[in-house]
C-alpha cells in the first residue's frame, strides 16, 4: 500500500497515517478516561437529590372524630445534595365523605397563598383572592382553577404521616413540581 | 459579470465544504500548521529516548490534576461547617467521586515523583548547563509551585489528618525570624486554623498556585526551546553535533505510550486502594499524632533534631541555604562537563541529600513504630479511619426552625445550653451536640430516652459509655433538669 505513494510524498504520507492513528488512539483513551468524569458530574441528575422524607402529623387519635378540618403543623425533611433541611409547612387534616382521613396542603392552588379554615362559614377561604373550598377541599367559587390539594398519606405505628409536595398554580390538573 | 464574481470569490472565499479545504480556511486564519510544525519538528539530537519522558508527564499529570479538580469542585465546599461533609459526600455517595478523589489525591503524590526523576533525569545529564539558568530558574520555580499545592490541597478535606498535618506546617511559618508570628496569622486567616484557613488554601490551591503553573509551564517550554534540547551527556551543549531526530513520532509515542502507563497504574491504584477519608477535625482532640503526607515526612523527622533557640537554623536557615544552592546550580557549576562521573562534588551532593532525604524518612518511619505509645495511637488513628469510612454517609442536619424557637424561648434550655458548655461537653459531643471524632451525636436524644433515663445515664454512664471517655456528671438536681431539657431539645 504505502510503497505505492513513495514516488510523491512518502515521509508525509506515511507520518499523517500514524497521525490519525495516534489521533484515534489518543481519542480513544480520552473517551474511556471521561467516563468517570461524565458519571461524577451527571450524578444528581440521575438520583433524585431532593428526595421528600415523610412527615409526621400526630398519633391518629387526634383525628378520630373530625367535625373540622383540623390545622397541623409538620416538619418536612428534605434531603438537598450533602444536607438535610427541615422546614415547617401547614396542612389541615379532614375526613372524607366515606370517613377515611385526607391531608390537604395549605397552599391555594390559585397564586400559593396560604388558605384558613373559618369557622364561621364552615368553609376554606383563601385571604388572597377569596377563593373559597368545602370541608374536603372541593372547589366552592373564587379564582382557584381547581380544588385544594391533597397529600399522599399513610398510617404506621398509629401514626399519621404525610409527604409533603409543592403542585403548579394556575393549571386546572394537580401536578407535582417538587 | 462573471469577472467580479470571481474577483470577489477570489477576496472572501466561501467555508469550504471538503475536509481537506475546511483545514485550510481553518489555518490561514489561526496559522495552526506551522505551530504543529514547529512544535512536532523540534530535534532532539541523539534520538528520542525514554529517559526524556519525565517531562512531558510531569505536564500530563498535571492536566489530568486540573481536570479531575475542576471536577471534584462541583460538589466540595471550602468552609469549616461544610468541607468535610462535602468530601465525605463526594467519597461515599457520588458516583465515581471515590475513584475521581483517589486520582486526584494520588495524582499529586505522582507529580512529586514524577518531579524529583525529572531534576534527577535534568540533573545526571547535565542539562542545566549552557545558557539554561533561566531553564533551570523557571523549573525550581515550578518545583516550589507544587509542593505548594501539594501542601494546600491536602488541608482541602478538613479531615484530623488534614488539620494536624496543617497546625504543624503553618507553626514552621512561625520559626521565621521577625515575622514569623504576621506570617503565621497571614497563612492561617488569624492565630487559629478555622474556617477562613480553608478560604485562604482554597485560594491558593484553586486560583493563585494552577494560574502561577500555566504561566512558568509557558515559560518552562519557551525557554527549554529557545535552548534546544540538550540530548544525551555526549552532546555538546550549546551547538549540538548529533544528528537530531525530530520530536515527533518517537518521542511523541513513547511519551504517550510512559503517559497512559501512569494513567492506567494510578486507575488501578484508585480503584483497588481508595484514598481515605478520616473523621471531621476535632481540634480539641490532644492525643491525635499528626503526620505529613509521604513526601514531607523527610522534613518532618528533620524538624524533631532542632528543638528550641536552635529551631530557626534547622527549620529556616538550613533548609533556605541548600533550596538556595539548588537554585543556583548553573550560576555555580559552569564547566561544559556534563558526564557524572567527571562531576564528584555536584553529583555527590545530590546523591547525599536524597539519601539523607530517605535516611530520614526511613527514622521516622522506624521510631513511629518502635515506640508502643505511638505505634498504638496512630494504630487507633487507622481504626478511626477505616470506622468513618465503613459508615454510610450522612448529611448535614439543619436545626429546624421549631427548635430554634424552643431553644430561645425556653429559659431552661437556654441554661441547660450554659451547663453545656461550662461542663465542656461541647469538646467531645460537638457544637449543638452534633458529635465528633471524640464523642457520639446526641442530637434526637428526645426519642431515645425519657428526661429520667437521661440524667440517670449522665450521672452513672454504662460502661461503653465510659469506656469512649464518658465521666460521670456530678450536678444540682436543678442543674441536671436544664442540662436535660437543653439535651432533649436537641
Amino acid at each position: 500500500m504505502l510503497a505505492k505513494v513513495t514516488s510523491t510524498e512518502p515521509e508525509i504520507s506515511r507520518r499523517s497515517y500514524l497521525g490519525w492513528l495516534i489521533g484515534l488512539c489518543t481519542a480513544g483513551v480520552g473517551a474511556v478516561l471521561s467516563v468517570p468524569l461524565i458519571r461524577f458530574a451527571l450524578y444528581p441528575l440521575r438520583m433524585q437529590t431532593t428526595e421528600v422524607k415523610w412527615s409526621d402529623a400526630g398519633p391518629l387519635s387526634h383525628f378520630v372524630s373530625l367535625a373540622i378540618p383540623l390545622r397541623r403543623s409538620i416538619q418536612v425533611e428534605q434531603v438537598d445534595g450533602w444536607r438535610e433541611t427541615v422546614s415547617e409547612k401547614v396542612v389541615y387534616v379532614t375526613q372524607t365523605p366515606d370517613h377515611q382521613l385526607q391531608v390537604l396542603s395549605a397552599v391555594c392552588p390559585h397564586l400559593g397563598c396560604s388558605v384558613q379554615w373559618s369557622d364561621a362559614k364552615q368553609e376554606f377561604i383563601c385571604p388572597c383572592h377569596a377563593a373559597s373550598f368545602g370541608a374536603d377541599g372541593t372547589k366552592l367559587s373564587g379564582p382557584s382553577p381547581r380544588a385544594m390539594d391533597s397529600l399522599e398519606s399513610r398510617i404506621e405505628n398509629g401514626r399519621l404521616l404525610v409527604r409533603y409536595r409543592y403542585f403548579r398554580q394556575l393549571v386546572p390538573t394537580k401536578e407535582v413540581i417538587g | 459579470m462573471s469577472s467580479t464574481n470571481q474577483v470577489s470569490n477570489r477576496s472572501y472565499p466561501e467555508p469550504p465544504r471538503r475536509l481537506n479545504e475546511m483545514l485550510r480556511w481553518f489555518d490561514q486564519r489561526t496559522g495552526l500548521n506551522a505551530l504543529m510544525r514547529e512544535a512536532l519538528d523540534e530535534p532532539i539530537p541523539g534520538a528520542a529516548r525514554f529517559a526524556y519522558v519525565f517531562g512531558s508527564a510531569l505536564l500530563f499529570i498535571f492536566i489530568s490534576q486540573v481536570i479531575t479538580g475542576v471536577f471534584l469542585a462541583l460538589y466540595y465546599v471550602p468552609s469549616a461547617d461544610h468541607a468535610h461533609t462535602t468530601v465525605a459526600y463526594i467519597t461515599k455517595t457520588v458516583t465515581a467521586g471515590s475513584f475521581l478523589r483517589s486520582i486526584h489525591a494520588y495524582g499529586s503524590s505522582t507529580m512529586v515523583i514524577l518531579l524529583l526523576l525529572h531534576v534527577t533525569q535534568t540533573f545526571l545529564y547535565g542539562s542545566y548547563k549552557g545558557r539554561r539558568e533561566l531553564l533551570w530558574l523557571s523549573g525550581c520555580v515550578l518545583f516550589a509551585l507544587v509542593l505548594c499545592m501539594a501542601f494546600t490541597g491536602y488541608l482541602l478535606p478538613w479531615d484530623q489528618k488534614a488539620y494536624f498535618a496543617t497546625a504543624v506546617g503553618t507553626n514552621i511559618a512561625g520559626e521565621v525570624p521577625l515575622i514569623g508570628g504576621w506570617l503565621k496569622s497571614l497563612l492561617r486567616g488569624g492565630t487559629d486554623m478555622g474556617t477562613l484557613t480553608i478560604s485562604r488554601f482554597f485560594v491558593a490551591h484553586v486560583l493563585l498556585a494552577p494560574a502561577a503553573i500555566f504561566a512558568f509551564v509557558a515559560l518552562h517550554v519557551y525557554l527549554f526551546r529557545k535552548a534546544g534540547a540538550a540530548g544525551p551527556i555526549s552532546e555538546d551543549l550549546v551547538t549540538p553535533r548529533q544528528p537530531a531526530e525530530p520530536f515527533y513520532p518517537r518521542q511523541v509515542i513513547i511519551d504517550g505510550i510512559f503517559a497512559l502507563g501512569i494513567i492506567f497504574i494510578l486507575a488501578l491504584i484508585s480503584h483497588f486502594i481508595p484514598f481515605e477519608l478520616g473523621p471531621k477535625a476535632n481540634p480539641a482532640d490532644t492525643h491525635y499524632l499528626p503526620r505529613p503526607e509521604w513526601y514531607y515526612i523527610p522534613i518532618f523527622q528533620w524538624l524533631k533534631y532542632w528543638p528550641g533557640s536552635l529551631s530557626f537554623l534547622g527549620v529556616v536557615v538550613i533548609p533556605g541555604v541548600i533550596a538556595f544552592l539548588f537554585a543556583s546550580l548553573p550560576f555555580l557549576d559552569r564547566r561544559m562537563e556534563r558526564r557524572p562521573w567527571k562531576r564528584p562534588i555536584a553529583v555527590g551532593t545530590y546523591t547525599f541529600i536524597l539519601l539523607a532525604l530517605f535516611g530520614l524518612g526511613y527514622t521516622s518511619y522506624r521510631s513511629d513504630h518502635r515506640d508502643p505509645g505511638y505505634a498504638a495511637q496512630l494504630l487507633a488513628q487507622q481504626k478511626e479511619t477505616e470506622e468513618f469510612m465503613r459508615k454510610p454517609f450522612e448529611p448535614v442536619a439543619e436545626p429546624s426552625p421549631a427548635a430554634i424557637i424552643a431553644a430561645a424561648s425556653n429559659p431552661l434550655v437556654k441554661e441547660g445550653s450554659q451547663i453545656y458548655q461550662a461542663q465542656s461537653c461541647q469538646a467531645c459531643h460537638g457544637e449543638g451536640g452534633v458529635g465528633s471524632a471524640a464523642g457520639p451525636k446526641l442530637t434526637g436524644a428526645q426519642e431515645r430516652w425519657t428526661a429520667e433515663q437521661l440524667s440517670a445515664l449522665l450521672r452513672s454512664p454504662s460502661t461503653q459509655m465510659t469506656a469512649g471517655g464518658m465521666t460521670p456528671l456530678d450536678l444540682k438536681p436543678e442543674e441536671m433538669r436544664a442540662l436535660v431539657a437543653y439535651l432533649q431539645s436537641l
